[in-house]
């Protein structure tokens, strides 16, 4: 087999990656006021093929009105949403062509059954004959709409509803997907199938999705950002996000009580170590969590130590951070203002 | 025109997916015999004529239209599927027009199904079809200006009671601007053309003139306009309500 010569490979690569690499959306200063009320104000960024970005932020936050802008159905206040080459308000049809979305709650024409919703999904969207058939039957097939295709929306469970909204969107196979709160109402199982699916469908799109459950940054986000009051106040990888988090790598040991006063001691004194917090005293076990300086790596430290000075550890873990602790203390403002809401709606009752 | 045609075709089968469609058929062709045989007097009127049949189109109309159009966008907002609709790649313009001509198809339907009248008059007596036909083209015609300004409406507020209520009361007020309750108003102290504008922009009178067997461009060119005129507006009003 002849070899391939560096240069040419190292070229291929980088041309690859260069068209993974485009940006799909493209959003330069998007601003959206409702009155004096600013609910997006004046955010950028991007989201090329190959990417799931997903948006993070309280209710309110301006992320479904955002979406609302990517995808055509609200005018900005300022700014440019791109979609591949097109702009959403000079080109719109042309623009439009190219996602798929699903907006807020999944609606769904309540009369309809998913089939003949489907079709004129499908329909609508220059799909013809056999290709036609062909989509519908996929998407089906994937959200497992079988048992439910010829029932009016209006009587379907939660749960059906949001994937037929799901597979409304990803009917026409586009290249982009916006889809808010795709997982919203689901089952665990039902759950998990659509972020397979979305994690399937990532290589191939740009896609977009909201949501409010953590954890779901992290099984299919490959970037998230977090929204408040309309601004971009993160926007970075899960892990990076989790890096911001005060727990990031800090370690968790549990040693039998006997040892667990000299462990304390000297885990403190670690070069690497900020402090030392005791946790929980369980069954003669003793937790305590180590936290670094500066988000240092010290779970080897942790471990040497342990094993030089011959402690009993019943448990021994690095901690990657806490997502939702990071949200909380960049979103922290609201939930204040909230708390204080909630205190004085209960005082006039 | 294929995207009109494929909206058009959503909305007029969702008309038959609930008992809406029938129900509203039913009364409709029950009004019309009442309205022919009790209050036109169509067989004491001893004429092999359709008169007493189109003369209450308009009070037919006037009570029937904003019930079909009511939902046209009311209920698009109320459950969110407006959101699903502008995000497809079809003209906003096609949107619209595919919406109404769903609703006119039905009206259609529903007057064709008035037939069996034609076939009376024609068993029972010799009529010039060509005015029967003549007739029945500007009642359409005529309905077609009651679903644009009701479509208008409907698409003002997501409450399809109120949607019906307003409909009711503007179609009511473009019903009578030809009659004496209105031109009596007007013509003592108003200069005569002005009566005559208001008169002018009456829908009966309009239709009279149709229903009389003659068939004058200008009656149709004024519904067309006012369908035109009323289809912009409610594109300009949905693209308003979208933005607040």
């Amino acid at each position: 087999m002849p070899a391939i010569p560096d240069g040419f490979c190292g070229r291929s690569g980088a041309g690859a990656t260069k068209r993974k690499m485009a940006p799909m959306i493209e959003i330069e200063n998007l601003t959206r006021r409702f009155g004096l009320f600013t609910a997006v104000d004046d955010i950028s960024f991007s989201v090329p093929r190959g990417e799931v970005l997903g948006f993070l932020g309280p209710n309110g936050a301006g992320k479904s009105t955002t979406m609302r802008m990517i995808v055509g159905f609200l005018r900005p206040s300022a700014g440019i949403v791109r979609i591949g080459d097109f702009d959403i308000r000079k080109q719109p049809i042309k623009a439009k062509e190219m996602m798929g979305y699903m907006p807020e709650g999944a609606p769904g024409y309540p009369d309809m059954m998913p089939r003949s919703f489907l079709d004129f999904a499908a329909t609508i969207r220059g799909l013809r004959g056999k290709a036609k058939q062909y989509a519908i039957d996929a998407a089906v097939a994937k959200l497992g709409l079988e048992p439910v295709l010829n029932q009016p929306i209006e009587t379907l469970s939660k749960g059906f509803r949001r994937r037929v909204g799901v597979a409304q969107a990803i009917l026409h196979d586009p290249p982009i997907l916006i889809l808010d709160e795709p997982t919203d109402g689901l089952d665990p199982n039902q759950k998990h199938q659509v972020r397979t699916l979305i994690r399937e469908m990532a290589s191939e799109k740009a896609i977009i999705i909201s949501t409010h459950i953590l954890e779901e940054v992290n099984a299919v986000c490959d970037r998230a950002l977090i929204i408040d009051h309309g601004k971009i106040v993160a926007d970075g990888t899960p892990g990076a996000l989790e890096s911001r988090s005060k727990y990031h790598n800090a370690v968790t040991i549990s040693v039998a009580a006997d040892t667990a006063r000299e462990a304390q001691k000297a885990l403190k004194a670690l070069p690497k170590v900020a402090r030392v917090e005791t946790g929980s005293k369980v069954d003669g076990v003793q937790d305590y969590m180590v936290f670094p300086k500066e988000g240092a790596a010290i779970v080897t430290e942790v471990g040497d130590l342990a094993r030089d000075r011959g402690w009993r550890v019943e448990e021994l873990y690095a901690e990657r951070g806490r997502l939702d602790e990071v949200f909380r203390s960049l979103t922290i403002g609201d939930a204040v203002a909230m708390s204080k809401q909630e205190k004085g709606s209960r005082a006039r009752i | 025109m294929s995207k009109t045609f494929v909206i058009m075709k959503r909305e007029l089968t969702s008309y038959f997916a609930t008992p809406l469609a029938y129900v509203f058929i039913v009364i409709f062709l029950f009004l019309a015999g009442v309205f022919t045989f009790y209050l036109g007097l169509f067989i004491e009127r001893d004429h092999a004529d359709l008169r007493a049949f189109f003369d209450f189109h308009p009070w037919l109309y006037l009570l029937l239209i904003p019930a079909i159009s009511m939902r046209l966008w009311a209920e698009e907002r109320k459950s969110g599927t407006i959101e699903f609709l502008m995000s497809l790649p079809v003209p906003f313009g096609a949107t619209v027009l595919g919406k109404f001509l769903a609703a006119w198809a039905f009206t259609a339907i529903a007057l064709f199904l008035t037939f069996p009248i034609w076939l009376t008059v024609n068993y029972l007596g010799d009529p010039d079809n060509g005015v029967i036909l003549a007739g029945y083209v500007g009642s359409l015609f005529m309905a077609g200006g009651y679903l644009a300004i009701s479509s208008c409406i409907s698409a003002i507020t997501k409450n399809q009671i109120i949607a019906f209520v307003t409909g009711v009361v503007v179609c009511f007020i473009f019903t009578i601007a030809g009659q004496p309750l209105v031109t009596d108003f007007f013509s003592g102290w108003a200069p005569d053309w002005v009566v005559e504008l208001i008169a002018s922009f009456s829908f009966s009178t309009h239709f009279d003139a149709i229903t009389e067997g003659v068939i004058d461009v200008r009656d149709l060119i004024y519904f067309s306009t006012l369908i035109a005129l009323f289809l912009y507006a409610n594109a300009v009003v949905i693209e308003f309500k979208k933005a607040s």
